[in-house]
């Protein structure tokens, strides 16, 4: 057991020494946070380009009412001028397009006789937002045409939002299913990424000691097995630190960039609507952001972190078991490739799966099938437990992936056994099982 | 107990190769025990089944008294014949957690260590990385690193090669002192120079079988030929060669003689002793040379192997 915790040391000191580590884990959440600052920064001043926009309108039907100024878009009534005099003016000056409204008799036909000229193709969503304050002008005229009032029209608004439960009593929502999937999505993309990194970490460490030629100094201290087991604890130790502290950078790096960003963003939205739709939505948002936070608490989530656990470590201990018997079978890294693959594939396939399948139905039989096979149910279930998965499934799927883990391990270690003392051909499958055979 | 090791009936295969067939030798304590063999004879099957990094499929391995076990691993130091060490770990680190490994506490590893590099002049090293270091010094480090647990029984697998002539003398001198403080060696090489210097006793491992052991000098006496190589002054040197050949075997040889004089090589035969062949010679003329040829450790590799296959 004291060597087991040398080796776990050893392993977890030489990979959070390792400079590409560090560099790993202090720089690609800068980097990441970086861009991400960049494409923000990058939006913002795409955007604080005043475009300007005139109007001739023949139908006399819009004013500045309609064509209210935002802070990127202001609009000039060239009414006066008359379209062919606007569209030089246009073409000359520093103008963005020319918007012409016709007179016509019937709203529908002014609807789609609707005109703009621009130099450049105008972007989507300037045109979208010109198309919205037209057809919202329109309608208000119909609507006065049918004699309705428009003080009525607003006062009659009413928004439904029907309560789901499902039959334990648990209350769901559209909202706290969105949740859900993120949440789901996120621990099963979170444990690929992991076996993904460390197991490759556990990989590269096994043939380094090949290569190094210092495993049968090693082997002739401690038992194959437990040098296994203790790069693969030391690799997801650090592993796990690695996370934490993104996490804490992250945490760290998102208060800063609230309190930096955070009034530019409201500038940014109160931009684009109106003050009172503003108010409305800061509103809304405020008791979203309270509803949210109740929906999370009300998440089984004590079952949910545990399962979580389980999931994440019996994932990565098949995964990288498999990865150290892969190291421990050829001579150097470029050799790994064919024996990479039937690793890899269920991983993502999982994910694949996971994504595809649980988002639209969790308990849907695709799910739920690959929620038992061992070597997809870390991901898919992981996806589907925040839907309340029935606790025969998860005993049916833990009581797989334990067992599967024991089979895997025991087959993963005769062949590590035997891999670590083996050079120079590149061994077959067949050798593989021939290792396995293997006696002592 | 005069046995430090007693291997008895070993076999081990890997599928349908027999890598040791019922190999059985004893070595004993105190001694240094040349493990010889051509290349793939079984010499390292052999020695990882003693460092219990393989398992055998049948037989006992018995060490001081008793049945091999996992604890004994603190008793044994083994230092593979590829040998090789964490390169981008630091020099003491690196020897720290090896000891560690074997058992050691870490203040008595540190001590330890302290004493060999102090011995070998190699303190400076302790904070190097090993990739910084030459492969003789890195040897130096995997020597130590080999013995600092004071084992009983310590496996060299060919611990001269990458080492300079004056750095293999201390190594050889070293190992020997080891044996005259109590442990018991296991040597394996190819030089058999080295095996000459070194070995009390000797086991030959060919084609998987042992084919030879014993005390060194007890082999080589059994492998005597009863050969002298004989140098004599004398006129006639045809005549005495005739008169030589009615009563011994004798044979052409090619040795460096400072007279000019009769060279030959001259084999006892049935009957006669080497008084009997001297006596002879001193009757003849003037004797200049008169030793036995004893066979070396070499002539009895290649014999052995020979006759096997």
């Amino acid at each position: 057991m004291s060597r087991l915790k040398l080796i776990i040391e050893r392993e977890f000191i030489a990979k959070v020494r390792n400079k590409s580590f560090i560099v790993m884990t202090f720089l690609s959440p800068l980097l990441m946070i970086g861009m991400g600052a960049l494409v923000f920064f990058l939006m913002k001043k795409n955007d604080e380009k005043v475009k300007k926009i005139v109007y001739v309108d023949e139908s006399g039907m819009f004013s500045k009412d309609v064509f209210k100024d935002s802070k990127t878009v202001k609009y000039e009534d060239f009414t006066a001028l008359g379209i062919e005099d606007s569209k030089k003016k246009v073409e000359e000056g520093d103008y963005y397009g020319a918007l012409f409204i016709p007179k016509q008799d019937s709203l529908e036909v002014l609807a789609n006789s609707i005109e703009f000229f621009s130099k450049d193709s105008p972007s989507l969503s300037v045109m979208g937002s010109l198309e919205n304050k037209i057809e919202k002008k329109l309608r208000n005229e119909k609507l006065t045409k049918f004699g309705i009032d428009l003080a009525h029209i607003k006062a009659s608004k009413i928004s439904s939002d029907i309560k789901m439960y499902n039959f334990s009593g648990e209350k769901t929502s559209k909202l706290i299913n969105a949740l859900k999937i993120g949440i789901g999505l996120l621990a099963g993309y979170l444990l690929m990424m992991f076996v993904m990194i460390y197991g490759n970490s556990v990989m590269r460490s096994v043939i380094e000691e090949k290569t190094s030629r210092i495993i049968e100094v090693i082997v002739s201290s401690v038992k194959p097995f437990q040098l296994m087991l203790g790069k693969i604890i030391g690799n997801a130790s650090a592993g796990l630190l690695q996370f934490f502290i993104w996490g804490i950078l992250f945490f760290v790096f998102s208060l800063i960039a609230s309190s930096i960003f955070g009034i530019d963003m409201m500038e940014m939205q109160s931009a684009k609507v109106s003050p009172e739709q503003m108010e409305a939505m800061q509103q809304a948002a405020g008791s979203k952001g309270e509803m949210i936070l109740q929906e999370i608490f009300r998440l089984p989530l004590l079952k949910m972190f545990l399962l979580f656990i389980f999931y994440f470590l019996g994932g990565y201990m098949l995964y990288s078991s498999l990865f150290a018997a892969v190291g421990a079978a050829v001579d150097n890294e470029t050799d790994t490739q064919q024996f990479m693959l039937p690793v890899m594939l269920p991983l993502i396939l999982g994910v694949y799966v996971g994504f595809a399948t649980v988002i639209n139905d969790p308990h849907g039989p695709v799910s739920v099938i690959f929620s038992y096979i061992p070597f997809t149910s870390p991901i898919v279930m992981l996806m589907r437990i925040p839907f309340g998965v029935a606790w025969w499934e998860i005993a049916i799927s833990m009581l797989l992936l334990v067992a599967t883990f024991v089979v895997i391990v025991w087959l993963a270690a005769k062949i590590y056994r035997v891999g670590i003392l083996m050079y120079g051909k590149k061994p077959t499958y067949k050798d593989l099982w021939k290792w396995i055979r293997y006696n002592g | 107990m005069n046995n430090l090791l007693e291997i008895n009936n070993v076999v081990k295969r890997y599928g349908d190769y027999t890598a040791l067939n019922n190999v059985s030798m004893h070595i004993p304590k105190g001694s240094v025990f040349g493990l010889l063999g051509p290349n793939g004879a079984g010499k390292t099957s052999l020695i990882r089944i003693i460092n219990q990094i393989t398992m055998p499929d049948a037989g006992e391995i018995i060490l001081d008294g008793e049945k091999l076990a996992p604890h004994h691993i603190e008793h044994i130091g083994y230092l593979p014949e590829e040998r090789g060490l964490y390169k981008s770990m630091k020099v003491g680190e690196q020897a720290l957690y090896l000891a560690q490994l074997k058992g050691l506490s870490k203040s008595e590893a540190k001590k330890r260590l302290k004493y060999w590099f102090d011995k070998f002049d190699i303190g400076a090293w302790w904070g190097k990385k090993i990739e910084e270091l030459s492969k003789g010094m890195a040897q130096k480090v995997q020597f130590i690193v080999t013995v600092l647990h004071q084992p009983k029984l310590l496996i060299f697998d060919e611990p001269f090669s990458g080492f300079d002539p004056i750095n293999a003398q201390l190594i050889a001198k070293e190992i020997l002192q080891l044996r005259d403080e109590g442990a018991t060696i296991i040597f394996s090489t190819h030089r058999m120079e080295s095996v000459e210097e070194m070995c009390d006793y000797i086991a030959l491992i060919d084609k998987s079988n042992k084919i030879l052991d014993g005390k060194l000098d007890d082999i080589k006496k059994e492998f005597r030929t009863n050969t002298f190589q004989v140098g004599l002054n004398t006129s006639n040197g045809k005549e005495v060669e005739a008169k030589l050949k009615e009563n011994f075997k004798v044979l052409p040889a090619d040795f460096r003689l400072l007279n000019e004089g009769l060279k030959l090589n001259v084999k006892l035969t049935e009957g006669n002793t080497a008084n009997d062949l001297l006596s002879f010679l001193t009757s003849q003329g003037q004797v200049q040379h008169f030793v036995e040829l004893i066979p070396s450790a070499n002539d009895i590799f290649i014999q052995a192997v020979n006759k096997n296959s």
